[in-house]
């Protein structure tokens, strides 16, 4: 345990002792990881199959105040159909909304296999009593939603008080039942490697079965090396337990190449039972259509205007 | 907690993602059927030749002549009269034009150099693009801007020209040796007659056109290929300097050559450096660090990090870490820009990897090899650790130069200075701590020239590379690196 933090009272990992070593992440290097593999070169087959993979793993995602039932019934369409010309494009795996909207995308998704997944805990910045917070996920639970996208409090990590966050995430989990919980760590206003690594394995500990980089409300969201940090905590925490968390980047992925980078980084730094839509999920908005266009012009050979896929 | 075996709504896992192959195009270097010698700024036609091949492949690549004691001596003569006649004499500023404009010309013609390199030597195209070729570069650039402020270089010691600097380079990075033999040899104002590595001679010979096209003077850079016949009579010519990389072996063969003579010698030879793995390591990318460490350009590397010392406290994580690492490296095609390990040099450097690894085995250390399609042509070899090693087996002392890693422990930071030096080598050496104080502890009492901290095989002109005991004497790189190459009065 050399370097751990001091861990708070009543915040014990429930894994070995000795384990998770919690330790350091040095920057420069991984960056230069992160770097390394973001330079394979995926063609083809080996292409297709990456950007079949990310459609069926992409939370499709609007956190909007101006959401509405008509907003929600048009991406319910996209989620289950992408491509209306294509048959063969897979449904993505689910829809991720604000809590009034959930009844709107159950009523929609209903028998399509696409998972409704709601956020909860006063995102975006989680600045609210915790009972609140609990009554909220308790709601979105109540009203059927598959999955819930709670944010940690930032406030509380940051100034150490790591014994409250993980006690959030423990109330929270059990409010849950058996929808799953992703949990928000907010990588952009955690301002070091050091606290990603950290906050994940709290989070792990808490209970989480997703851990996710960010809210997508802030300009610094997901990036390759803090996402290869996440997935290096979630090894370490499959290779002393065995057990699977999943992992989930969400804001900042907007293009084919990038989804196939991050599937890459998944794909070498995890084993294979993770290549699937239980394990990990890409948060995203627009990069669907961007998929969608580099798959038919793997299929036919040429690109096709913007204007032959939908914007819903 | 999640329990796995809940979740039954589980999609069928893939079962595998094979990356398809994405080889760069060949097409873009022109191999000629044979070459001659470059001296005096023309191709001179050799008596004897030998057939250079792709060791990937084993597919024969051009045939390529083997200079004689004539040969040798015409290319010394053409260089004197280089040195003598113009060069040293051309103003400074003269001699960084044409070293500047080498090195743009190396960047302008940069993925066809790394094409040759990969395909004549064998290691990853990732490698020579991203490596060999800027490195090559950015020695040109650096040594140019030196060219015309040697006097502030070594103030109120008017340096000069040594004169005919004879270079004899190994095939490990062909044509980044040449650079850091060349570019400081050039820009201290003298001339060279340099011999590429009997295995690796093409991009060398591709350098030539590089010279032409720079119009640099006749005589000022001359190439000589052959075996080591032809590197033993560059040493018996009538050169001012020998520069050479390579086998400690064939370096004390030199210096006993040269005792006497007078002419000047810097020898950069082999090493066994140790890679010393702390506690408080930020341990995922330490384990990144060690395995380019010793995978880099297939461990032909004389700094390469053979010897993991990993602190007993975090030894059987560290291992295991090392070994998944291992299950993800991809080994083949060097021209696929997926490859991470590529082809061994040469036959003669297989059989010798082989032989040191069997020799591992039978003193009882504990090889493990990740499963890996080895291609079926070609000279190859799987990434190789080596655990349950002891300091006084074969693998921990001599030098491999091949993919194989050999992994000690340690209980103290006295006991890793203690192991670490305890070698006849002293190139290089790596420390893994997050604890700034360890590292300037480590670095004062480790015998080696090149130190790393949390990170490994990083290079730059500006720093200066060379060895302690049989790893050589001279440093090539930075200020050092020029002199060398200079006479004081």
């Amino acid at each position: 345990m050399a370097q751990a933090p001091a861990l708070p009272s009543g915040f014990e990992l429930p894994l070995e002792p000795r384990l998770p070593r919690i330790g350091s992440i040095d920057a420069v290097a991984v960056e230069a990881r992160a770097d390394d593999l973001a330079r394979r070169s995926i063609k083809r087959e080996s292409k297709v199959f990456a950007l079949e993979l990310a459609i069926r793993m992409m939370d499709l995602t609007t956190l909007e105040g101006a959401d509405t039932p008509g907003k929600i019934a048009a991406l319910a369409s996209k989620a289950i159909r992408p491509d209306p010309s294509d048959p063969n494009i897979p449904s993505v795996a689910a829809l991720c909304v604000y809590p009034n909207l959930v009844p709107h995308a159950l009523e929609r998704l209903r028998g399509s296999g696409v998972k409704v997944a709601s956020v909860a805990t006063a995102f975006p910045s989680g600045q609210a009593p915790l009972d609140v917070k609990v009554r909220e996920v308790e709601e979105v639970v109540a009203m059927g939603a598959d999955e819930v996208d709670m944010v940690i409090d930032r406030g509380a990590f940051l100034s150490g008080r790591y014994a409250k966050v993980y006690d959030e995430i423990v109330r929270v989990k059990e409010a849950c039942g058996d929808s799953h919980l992703k949990v928000i760590l907010e990588v952009g206003e955690l301002g070091t490697y050091d606290n990603v690594r950290r906050a994940s394995l709290l989070a792990i500990a808490g209970g989480a079965d997703f851990v996710k980089t960010s809210t997508g409300k802030l300009a610094s969201a997901a990036t390759l090396p803090v996402t290869l940090v996440m997935l290096e905590a979630i090894r370490d925490v499959y290779e002393e337990t065995g057990r699977m968390v999943g992992m989930k980047p969400a804001g900042g992925i907007r293009h084919a190449k990038q989804a196939v980078q991050y599937l890459v980084q998944l794909h070498e730094t995890l084993v294979v039972e993770w290549l699937t839509p239980d394990l990990y999920r890409l948060g995203a908005s627009s990069l669907l259509n961007d998929v969608l266009m580099q798959i038919r012009k793997e299929k036919t050979g040429r690109y096709q205007s913007p204007d032959y896929f939908t914007i819903d | 907690m999640t329990d796995v075996a809940k979740r039954s709504s589980r999609a069928p896992v893939p079962s595998g993602w094979e990356y398809a192959p994405a080889p760069e195009a060949r097409d873009i270097v022109r191999i000629e059927e044979r070459y001659g010698l470059y001296v005096d700024g023309q191709w001179l036609e050799a008596k004897e030749h030998y057939t250079t091949i792709s060791p990937s492949s084993e597919e024969p690549l051009a045939e390529i002549a083997q200079a004689g004691p004539e040969e040798v001596a015409t290319a010394v003569a053409a260089a004197r009269e280089a040195a003598e006649n113009g060069w040293a004499e051309i103003s400074p500023t003269e001699r960084a034009k044409y070293l500047f404009r080498i090195a743009r010309i190396l960047q302008e013609r940069s993925r066809e150099f790394a094409v040759l390199e990969s395909l004549n030597g064998g290691k990853p195209i990732r490698e020579s693009r991203d490596v060999d070729l800027p490195l090559a570069a950015a020695h040109f650039f650096y040594y140019a801007g030196w060219a015309d402020k040697l006097e502030y270089a070594f103030p109120n010691r008017r340096p000069r020209p040594v004169g005919v600097a004879g270079q004899i380079i190994p095939w490990n990075f062909p044509l980044l040796m040449l650079a850091w033999k060349i570019a400081p040899a050039l820009a201290a104002g003298n001339t060279v007659v340099l011999k590429p590595a009997e295995t690796t001679p093409l991009t060398a010979l591709l350098f030539c056109d590089v010279v032409r096209q720079a119009e640099l003077p006749p005589g000022v850079v001359n190439i000589v290929t052959g075996d080591g016949r032809t590197g033993a009579e560059l040493v018996r010519s009538e050169v001012d300097k020998i520069a050479f990389t390579g086998s400690t072996e064939v370096g004390k063969a030199i210096q006993r050559e040269l005792a006497g003579t007078g002419k000047r010698l810097t020898l950069e030879l082999g090493g066994k450096a140790a890679n010393i793995l702390f506690d408080d390591c930020a341990l995922d990318q330490a384990i990144e660090g060690i395995v380019n460490g010793i995978y880099f350009n297939q461990g032909h590397v004389c700094c390469a990090g053979s010897r993991l010392l990993v602190q007993e406290s975090i030894y059987e994580q560290a291992v295991a870490k090392l070994k998944r690492r291992l299950k993800t490296l991809r080994v083949g095609d060097p021209l696929d820009k997926n490859t991470d390990v590529g082809a061994i040099n040469s036959k003669q450097q297989l059989e010798k990897i082989r032989e040191l690894v069997e020799a591992g085995e039978a003193e009882g250390a504990e090889i493990y090899q990740p499963p890996c399609r080895l291609p079926e042509k070609g000279y190859w070899f799987a990434p190789t650790v080596f655990t349950n090693v002891a300091q006084s087996y074969r693998i921990a002392q001599e030098e491999i130069f091949g993919p194989v890693l050999s992994v000690l422990t340690f209980r103290t930071p006295e006991e890793a200075i203690e192991k670490a030096n305890n070698t006849p080598y002293g190139l290089s050496a790596g420390v893994w701590t997050e604890k700034g104080s360890r590292i300037l502890w480590m670095a004062q009492r480790l015998r080696a020239g090149v130190i790393w901290a949390n990170t490994y095989n990083r290079f730059d002109p500006s720093s200066p590379f060379g060895g302690y005991k049989e790893s050589g004497f001279g440093r090539e790189g930075g200020r050092h690196g020029l002199e060398p190459y200079l006479e004081f009065e």
